[in-house]
């Protein structure tokens, strides 16, 4: 009897413990989705409807045309344009430098293998500040060009050090009989460490493309008179800035075309999810990369 | 595989010092696939520090360096008679401690939440819903975070419904608020992937040691604070250590995205203030200044909780 009435009780305890761990999780996940799902909806409502408020997680009167709206302006293809072409340079250029940095620090009897990683190291540790590194830009005539995206970031010790922790998995043993075959080292980088190091390098692409995809400082600081070369990011970040969403605040004249048939609201809302939906289609797919590639980092870090 | 580098190593280290030559002809490909990512680094993490030597120049663009007026402290002397400068440690201050504090426990308390979840798939789906928001660009987060904070949002919205308050209020545009909004998003962006590193080291405890607090009749409350706390101890003191060297080079992007004039007493940080009142009006060696000063407590910091954790609990970054 004794006994029974302490399992029933154990039983209960764990019920409540659970109900209450369940209720957490539901907590952060409404917290978390509604906002991304409340600003869907508002995209895909007719914009005059939305203006009286109190849309939730859908939209009252269907529409496409706030979609339709923006993407006839011009301003914003250019800004697609530009973003996607620097997510794709900036992840192959930062990939093919981690990898052969990670590969060259990862050989024991690389002769340079202390002075490369010391190095590599020191800048995790040491930055200059954003007034110098405007300077070096600026004297490197880079202001202006498609370059600034790209180049000042090309080389991350963090990326570096994950595929390096990745590589000391590989048995060394394999590249020892490649170089028995008369496998050179690139050789060896090309066929068998870089095919062998795909889930690392799936994890660094992820960082590089979401960080390149998600950038807009450096257009608002070095690009942002160069309308040919502004960023989805940049614009979006204009359009949610301007209080009063007039004329300035989205390329001039132009926008307040756009403002005239759907409200600034309409169009902020449609952009957000513009630039989301891309993240969105990819990263849950590589959520085992990431989280093995994160552990990795920081056990050896 | 230890073995078989060490033997790579060994051999030509024996011969190394006269046949250095010889081996960076045979090793050719290992030098051109760094020595150019190096050279890179240097120019764009290594010259930078050169730039220091402006803070202490009256420093005019396009003069040889040799042309400049050498005017020692003047700038850092200017910079801590500013009164403005204080206001702007002050909420540097505030909102690095707030972040450290929340960003720190909170993703520890999701991490073990997490861990006491039974179901596989709900917990899977969780945890891919929490990483949503570290993927999305802060331009995105100040975005939602203003909607939700709106006059008509939804946070104003439920206050209303549940008659805690008769009138919208304008969160937005109190700056008593804005260090906890910006605290806030801060949690709400990074809770989940943060989790990231406390669930891997919550797996590395041994499921016996579990075992036998069950055997000796621990509920699960009680294997959180004997087990699963005290197994990610090291990984707890390692990533404060590294917080707090990051304590005030918060950055700026929060407070530039989510600030607006109506607030700015309290949005402007350091960095915030180099770019506002150093680089937009060219005072171009006072914004250094704020720059190196920022790095020096940066450094000064992280040093400072490496050697009192060291001294505490024997565990340490260096």
């Amino acid at each position: 009897m004794a006994s029974n009435t302490v399992k029933s009780r154990a039983a209960w305890s764990i019920s409540t413990f659970d109900v209450f761990i369940y209720l957490i999780l539901a907590i952060v996940t409404v917290v978390t989705l509604y906002p991304f799902l409340n600003v869907l909806a508002i995209s895909l409502n007719d914009s005059t409807d939305s203006v009286r408020g109190g849309l939730t997680i859908y939209p009252r009167v269907f529409t496409l045309k706030n979609y339709e709206t923006i993407f006839a302006f011009g301003g914003l293809m250019t800004g697609l344009k530009i973003s996607i072409l620097r997510t794709v340079a900036g992840t192959l250029m930062g990939l093919v430098s981690a990898s052969m940095l990670a590969f060259t620090i990862s050989r024991a009897d690389f002769q340079g293998r202390r002075f490369v990683s010391t190095f590599l190291a020191l800048t995790m540790y040491v930055s200059g500040g954003l007034i110098p590194f405007y300077i070096l830009i600026r004297d490197l005539h880079m202001i202006g060009t498609f370059a600034v995206y790209v180049l000042p970031g090309l080389v991350s010790a963090f990326n570096v050090f994950i595929i390096r922790s990745f590589i000391d998995g590989i048995p060394f043993a394999l590249q020892e009989s490649a170089k028995l075959d008369g496998a050179n080292d690139w050789t060896i980088y090309w066929r068998v460490i870089l095919p062998l190091t795909k889930p690392a390098l799936a994890t660094i692409a992820l960082f590089l493309a979401v960080g390149q995809w998600n950038a807009w400082f450096d257009t608002y600081l070095y690009n942002g008179s160069s309308p040919h070369l502004t960023t989805l990011q940049f614009e979006l970040m204009k359009v949610l800035q301007s209080t009063t969403t007039n004329a300035d605040s989205f390329r001039g004249r132009n926008m307040t075309e756009v403002m005239r048939q759907i409200s600034p609201e309409s169009v902020k809302m449609a952009i957000t999810i513009v630039v989301t939906v891309p993240i969105l289609v990819v990263y849950p797919f590589l959520q085992k990369y990431f989280v093995k590639g994160m552990t990795l980092g920081a056990v050896k870090s | 595989m230890e073995a078989a580098a060490a033997e790579l190593e060994s051999k030509p280290a024996k011969r190394a010092g006269r046949r250095f030559w010889r081996i960076l002809i045979q090793q050719r490909y290992l030098y051109l696939m760094s020595l150019p990512f190096i050279a890179w680094a240097f120019v764009f993490s290594y010259l930078p520090l050169w730039g220091w030597t402006m803070a202490f120049q009256k420093f005019r663009p396009g003069r040889p360096f040799l042309d400049q007026e050498w005017v020692g402290l003047q700038y850092f002397r200017e910079l801590f008679h500013d009164p403005q400068f204080y206001l702007v440690l002050r909420n540097t201050i505030a909102m690095s401690t707030m972040s450290l504090v929340a960003g720190f426990t909170v993703p520890i308390l999701f991490a073990l939440v997490l861990n006491e979840v039974r179901s596989m798939s709900v917990k899977r789906f969780v945890q891919t819903v929490s990483y949503l928001p570290h993927f999305v660009s802060w331009v995105v987060v100040a975005g939602l975070v203003t909607k939700m904070l709106a006059t008509d949002g939804v946070v104003n919205g439920i206050l209303m419904g549940l008659h805690l308050i008769d009138q919208p209020i304008q969160y937005m545009a109190k700056g008593n608020l804005f260090w906890y909004i910006v605290t806030g998003s801060d949690v709400w962006k990074e809770m989940g992937w943060n989790t990231i590193i406390y669930l891997a080291a919550i797996s590395g405890i041994g499921p016996e040691l579990y075992e036998a607090a069950k055997v000796d009749g621990a509920g699960r409350l009680r294997s959180i604070w004997h087990i699963t706390l005290p197994g990610i101890r090291s990984t707890i003191i390692i990533l404060l250590i590294i917080s707090i060297g990051h304590l005030i080079s918060i950055g700026f992007e929060k407070q530039f995205l989510l600030g607006n004039p109506l607030v700015s007493d309290y949005a402007q940080v350091l960095d915030l203030y180099a770019l506002n009142y150093g680089l937009s009006m060219g005072r171009f060696s006072f914004g250094t200044a704020i720059n190196i000063f920022n790095s020096i407590i940066s450094l000064f910091l992280l040093f400072v909780a490496n050697g009192v954790f060291k001294r505490i609990t024997k565990e340490s970054v260096f």
